[in-house]
């Protein structure tokens, strides 16, 4: 714990007053609020999430410095699962240990759980289809909702920056996944031989030099 | 095998292996809890429509919404909001649980392998894919349930339109006072809902 509070505490010799000793110090409670408020307020998940992560724990109480913030947004981001709780789980764990990651990753969790349980439990699937006005609405929303998933599909391939040799990768992963075909349709093949190919690519050349060398 | 046990099976298996953020995951829950029969597609559509609405991350949304109505969907003795309940909770922890193991016990090994450049290979490799993934996504949404549910070939010309026009909106930014802007996916939802109000409910 002691080890893990140091980066926090660094400049506390020229931040002196009060009240900014008492900004620093994160509590359980202040640690679950913050993430629970960002919770509440962000829509999108995501990227959306992260930059108000960063201008609460950051800017707001100074909780981590902003290179430790970054560090433990790109480890964040190397894992899977969902980014937000994989932020505030390492924010809480850099706080205040494992019971701070818990508290922290409850906060996150827990809004977006209520609200969404409270739609589940009045909004049911009998009752979206057999209300008329409900069902107009949401046979006008599902059309949109499949327009709002392709629009990243492209966003996302640019990002990529998607060559005429790479081009063919989605390409045959979205055609063998939307098939039905049982094994070769699983996403999690095509998660797992990505990774693969992308270490391979790295690393076959790495052993035929290091091979190279030792001649 | 009991529903809760595979649920959470289902779950485990979308919070370990969900890389490229809350889109390309859509394509692994969709698999998981689509295929079996334990929501039908629109209501899966739906799901995605209403964690657009809400905030929070679209996993956790999925999650929780899946497992409340999953239960009773295979089971009528279960349609009740103590099993929902339980299945909520349960999924929603399964999609969590793994990756926040990993932050915790897994930092230290993505720290040092970062540095080597391995796991920025890796995910080189993974950014290709979860292209697809998206795109897969998008590809099974786009069915009979959702475009033409009853069968009318007006109905599917109108919601091809509708998805023509949402897909505009959210791609491409509009030109404001020399500002580009784009327009937040919840209101474009809002809009897509009022036409089918306007559509099909009056």
């Amino acid at each position: 714990m002691c080890g893990k509070g140091k980066s926090t505490y660094r400049n506390s010799d020229i931040m002196d007053t009060d009240n900014d000793i008492e900004q620093r110090t994160a509590s359980y409670w202040r640690l679950f609020a913050t993430f629970f408020k960002i919770g509440a307020f962000t829509f999108g998940g995501g990227w959306a999430m992260i930059s108000i992560i960063e201008r609460e724990i950051v800017d707001r109480y100074h909780w981590i410095e902003k290179d430790d913030f970054l560090d433990l947004l790109a480890i964040a981001q190397s894992l899977p699962g969902i980014l937000a709780v994989n932020i505030a789980t390492a924010v809480g764990d850099k706080l205040r240990g494992t019971s701070g990651s818990v508290v922290a990753s409850l906060g996150t969790i827990l809004p977006s759980f209520l609200i969404i349980l409270a739609i589940a439990i009045f909004l049911t699937p009998e009752m979206i289809k057999n209300n008329r006005v409900i069902s107009a609405i949401f046979m006008g929303i599902r059309p949109a909702v499949v327009a709002l998933i392709i629009a990243p599909v492209l966003t996302s391939a640019k990002a990529a920056k998607l060559r005429w040799k790479t081009v063919w990768i989605p390409l045959v992963v979205a055609l063998m996944i939307s098939l039905d075909l049982g094994f070769v349709s699983n996403p999690i093949l095509y998660i797992l031989l990505g990774a693969a190919g992308g270490f391979l690519f790295w690393w076959l050349p790495r052993i035929k030099t290091s091979r190279n060398d030792k001649r | 095998m009991n529903i809760y046990l595979k649920l959470i099976w289902a779950y485990l298996k979308i919070g370990i292996f969900g890389f490229g953020g809350g889109y390309a995951m859509l394509s692994l829950v969709e698999k998981a809890v689509v295929e079996p029969g334990w929501i039908s597609e629109t209501t899966f559509t739906d799901i995605v429509a209403i964690s657009q609405m809400t905030p929070g991350p679209i996993g956790i949304n999925s999650a929780t919404y899946i497992g409340y109505v999953a239960p009773g969907a295979v089971d009528p003795a279960l349609a009740s909001t103590g099993w929902g309940l339980l299945g909520s909770v349960l999924c929603t922890l399964a999609v969590t649980v793994p990756s926040f193991l990993l932050v915790l016990y897994a930092s230290h090994f993505i720290r040092r392998h970062r540095e080597s450049g391995s796991i920025k290979a890796i995910f080189n490799g993974l950014r290709p894919v979860v292209v697809g993934l998206i795109a897969s996504a998008a590809i099974m949404l786009m069915n009979a349930a959702n475009f033409n549910p009853n069968g009318i070939d007006s109905q599917l010309w109108i919601n091809i339109g509708i998805c023509a026009a949402a897909f505009c909106l959210a791609y491409f930014p509009i030109k404001y006072k020399e500002k580009k802007i784009r327009i937040h996916p919840i209101l474009i939802i809002i809009m897509a809902g009022t036409a089918g109000y306007l559509l099909y409910g009056l």
